[in-house]
C-alpha cells in the first residue's frame, strides 16, 4: 500500500477504500467481553467454552457461506472429522498433546474438505446441497460402522488430554484452562478469517459469490479459488472439532449429525452472514436463548426457532447485523435531513 | 425353491417400500422441477397428512378410504394457502433463504404437532380386510404390502397418462423445461404452481398415511425421512414422473434387501451411491438434459 504524498489529502472515499481493513477501536468489544465474562461468570465457564466453539464454527461457515456463497447442508462433516481426528488419537494413545493434535485435526478436516470439494464444488444448486448432505451422512454411517476405533454410537469419552504446555490442566469442573484455551484459538483464527477476507482473495471470494460468469470472463481461476476457500473452510471447522473434542474430554455421533450443521446454518443467518460478526452475534442470541429456553420448554423452543426462520428468510435476510445497520442507516438519513 | 420364495418375499418388501416412497416423493420432483424451490418441508406435509390420516381412523372412527381422501384434501388446502402466502414470496430468492424458510417451517410442524398431539408414534390400525396373507400362487405375503403395490402401480399409470397426455400435463411438462417459454405462451404459471403443488402435498399426505405401517409416524418422521426424500429425487431427475417412480423402487429394494443382508452398512452404501451416481450424472439418472 503506498502512502499519498505529503501535503496530499485523499478523497474520502479514496481513504475509505485503502483504509477498511485496518482494525477499528470497536472491534476490540467483543474480546474485552469475552475477557470480562471469565472474570464475571466463573461459574458459567463451560457453557462459555460452548459458546466459543460454536463462534468459530460459524466463522468457518461463514467463509464458505457469506464470502464464497456455497450453499452447504453438511459443514458438521468437518466439525466430526476434526473431533474424531482428536478424540481417536487420544484414545488409542497415539497423539494427545493439546496444540500439536489441533494442528492434526486442522489438516485431517482440511484433506477431507480438498477431498470432497474438488468433486463436489463443480456442481451447483440442489445437486451441491444433496451432495454435501450426503457426504455428511457417509461419514457419519461410516464412524458408527467403524465402532472398534470410532466407539461407534456411544463415541469415545474420557479422552486423556494432557495439561496444556505441561502446566495447564483441563480439568472438566473447573474449565478455566479451556475458556482461555478456546478463546485464544478463536482469536487466531479470527485474526486469520479477517485477513483473508480483506484480501484480494477475500474479494475475489465475493466477486465470485456475486456474479460467477464475470468472474470468469475476467479470468479469475474460479473452481481454485472456491476449492481452496473450502479447504480453509474446513480447516478452521475442523480447530472448532477438536477444541470440542479436547474442551469436552469426549467425541460422539452428534459432531458429524445434520442437528449440528443445521443449527450452525441457523446461528450464521441469525446474525448475519458474509459479515465477520455475524457468527459472534448469532452464536451468542442462539446459545443464551436455547441455554435458557430449550431446557425448559424444549417444544416451545423448536416452535420459536421455527417461526423466528421463517420471519428471518421473509423479511430480515440480513440477520440482527443487518437490521441493525438499515436502522443505523435510517437515523443518520434522517440526521442529515434535518 | 426356497431361495426363489426368499427372493420373491424380499422383492415385494422393497416393492412396497419403494411405493410408499414414490408416493410421497413424486410431488417433491415435480414442485421442484417446476419452481427449483428447495422445499426441505415436503416430508413435513407427509407427516401432517399421515396424523391427519391415523388420527380421522382412530379417534373419528372414519374409514380408512374415506379417511385417505380426507388427509388428501386436508394437506393439499394447507399446503395451497402456504404457497400462496409464504412459499410464493421466496420463488427468486437464493436457495439459502429458501431452505432456511422451509427448514422453519418443519420445525414449526414438528413443535405444532409434538404439542397438540404428543411426541408418542401413532399405529395406523389397518381394516381386518388388508390385515392377514394373501395367497399370490407361488408365495403367501402381507396381504397390506400386495396392496401397497397395487395402489402405486394405480398412481403411477394414472400420473403418467395425466402427465403425458392431458393439457394440464403438457402445461406442466413445458414449465418444467422452460418456463419463460412457457410463460411467454400464455400459461399462467402462478396458477399452475399453485395446483401442482398442492396436489403434491396431497400425495405425500398419502404416502404418509399409507407408508405409516412401515416407517412409523412421529413428529420427527418429516425430519428423519427428508434425505431418503430427497435421494429419490435427485437420483430420479428434477420434475419426471417415471424417472421418481424408478429411484424410488430401486432405493426401497436395495435399502430393504441391504438391511437384510448388511444390517450395519446398508446405509453407507446407498449415500456413496447416490455420491458417485449424482457426479457421474448431476441430472439425475432419469432426468433429461440438465437445466
Amino acid at each position: 500500500m503506498t502512502s499519498p504524498p505529503p501535503g496530499v489529502t485523499l478523497h474520502p472515499a479514496a481513504a475509505a477504500l485503502t483504509g477498511r481493513h485496518r482494525p477499528r477501536p470497536w472491534e476490540a468489544i467483543p474480546w474485552v467481553l469475552a475477557l470480562g465474562f471469565y472474570f464475571a461468570f466463573p461459574k458459567n465457564l463451560g457453557f462459555g467454552t460452548e459458546l466459543l466453539v460454536t463462534i468459530l464454527f460459524a466463522l468457518s461457515l461463514d467463509l464458505v457461506l457469506g464470502y464464497a456463497g456455497i450453499v452447504t447442508l453438511g459443514h458438521a462433516a468437518f466439525f466430526g472429522a476434526g473431533a474424531y481426528t482428536v478424540g481417536m488419537l487420544a484414545k488409542h494413545g497415539i497423539w494427545n498433546e493439546p496444540l500439536t493434535s489441533l494442528i492434526l485435526a486442522a489438516v485431517v478436516a482440511a484433506a477431507v474438505g480438498l477431498g470432497s470439494g474438488v468433486v463436489l464444488l463443480r456442481t451447483r444448486g440442489l445437486t451441491l446441497l444433496m451432495l454435501t448432505l450426503c457426504t455428511m451422512a457417509l461419514l457419519e454411517e461410516a464412524a458408527n460402522l467403524a465402532h472398534a476405533y470410532t466407539g461407534g454410537f456411544d463415541g469415545l469419552d474420557s479422552l486423556p488430554i494432557p495439561p496444556l504446555f505441561g502446566v495447564f490442566e483441563f480439568n472438566p469442573l473447573y474449565p478455566t484452562t479451556q475458556y482461555l484455551y478456546v478463546l485464544a484459538v478463536l482469536f487466531l483464527c479470527f485474526v486469520f478469517v479477517r485477513t483473508l477476507v480483506y484480501s484480494p482473495f477475500g474479494h475475489s471470494l465475493t466477486g465470485i459469490r456475486e456474479n460467477t460468469l464475470r468472474m470468469h470472463a475476467v479470468g479469475a481461476p474460479v473452481p481454485a479459488r472456491l476449492v481452496l476457500c473450502y479447504t480453509l473452510s474446513a480447516a478452521i471447522a475442523g480447530i472448532a472439532g477438536g477444541v470440542w473434542a479436547q474442551a469436552n474430554a469426549y467425541v460422539n455421533l452428534g459432531t458429524l449429525g445434520l442437528d449440528r450443521a443445521a443449527t450452525v446454518l441457523i446461528i450464521l443467518v441469525l446474525g448475519g452472514y458474509g459479515r465477520l460478526y455475524g457468527a459472534f452475534v448469532g452464536a451468542v442470541a442462539y446459545m443464551v436463548l436455547s441455554h435458557f429456553l430449550a431446557k425448559i420448554y424444549p417444544t416451545a423452543w423448536q416452535l420459536g426457532l421455527g417461526l423466528l426462520l421463517v420471519v428471518i428468510a421473509l423479511f430480515a435476510r440480513s440477520g440482527v447485523l443487518g437490521l441493525g445497520e438499515e436502522i443505523w442507516r435510517r437515523v443518520r438519513a434522517t440526521r442529515v435531513a434535518s | 425353491m426356497i431361495w426363489g420364495v426368499d427372493l420373491a418375499s424380499m422383492l415385494l418388501g422393497g416393492l412396497a417400500a419403494g411405493m410408499v416412497l414414490f408416493i410421497v416423493s413424486v410431488g417433491l420432483s415435480i414442485t421442484m422441477g417446476l419452481m427449483g424451490f428447495v422445499n426441505l418441508a415436503h416430508g413435513g406435509f407427509a407427516m401432517l397428512g399421515g396424523y391427519t390420516i391415523v388420527l380421522a381412523m382412530r379417534r373419528g372412527d372414519v374409514g380408512f378410504l374415506p379417511a385417505l381422501a380426507l388427509g388428501f384434501v386436508a394437506i393439499a388446502a394447507l399446503s395451497a394457502v402456504c404457497e400462496r402466502l409464504l412459499y410464493s414470496r421466496l420463488y427468486r430468492a437464493p436457495e439459502l433463504h429458501q431452505v432456511l424458510f422451509t427448514i422453519g417451517l418443519v420445525f414449526i410442524m414438528i413443535a405444532s404437532v409434538t404439542l397438540w398431539i404428543g411426541p408418542e408414534s401413532q399405529p395406523l390400525p389397518l381394516p381386518s380386510l388388508l390385515q392377514g396373507q394373501i395367497d399370490l400362487g407361488i408365495i403367501r405375503y402381507r396381504t397390506y404390502s400386495v396392496v401397497l403395490i397395487v395402489i402405486g402401480i394405480a398412481i403411477v399409470v394414472g400420473l403418467w397418462l395425466g402427465f403425458e397426455r392431458t393439457r394440464l400435463g403438457a402445461q406442466i411438462r413445458a414449465a418444467v423445461d422452460n418456463r419463460r417459454m412457457a410463460e411467454s405462451l400464455g400459461i399462467n404459471i402462478d396458477r399452475l404452481f399453485t395446483g401442482t403443488f398442492a396436489f403434491g402435498s396431497g400425495m405425500a399426505a398419502l404416502g404418509g398415511g399409507l407408508g405409516a405401517e412401515f416407517l412409523g409416524l412421529d413428529p420427527q418422521y418429516a425430519l428423519k425421512y427428508l434425505v431418503y426424500f430427497l435421494i429419490v429425487v435427485a437420483v430420479g431427475g428434477l420434475g419426471r414422473v417415471t424417472g421418481v417412480f424408478y429411484a424410488a423402487l430401486l432405493i426401497g429394494v436395495l435399502d430393504f434387501v441391504l438391511k437384510k443382508y448388511v444390517p450395519q452398512g446398508g446405509t453407507l452404501f446407498i449415500y456413496a451411491l447416490t455420491i458417485l451416481l449424482l457426479l457421474w450424472r448431476p441430472q439425475g439418472l432419469f432426468g433429461g438434459r440438465a437445466t
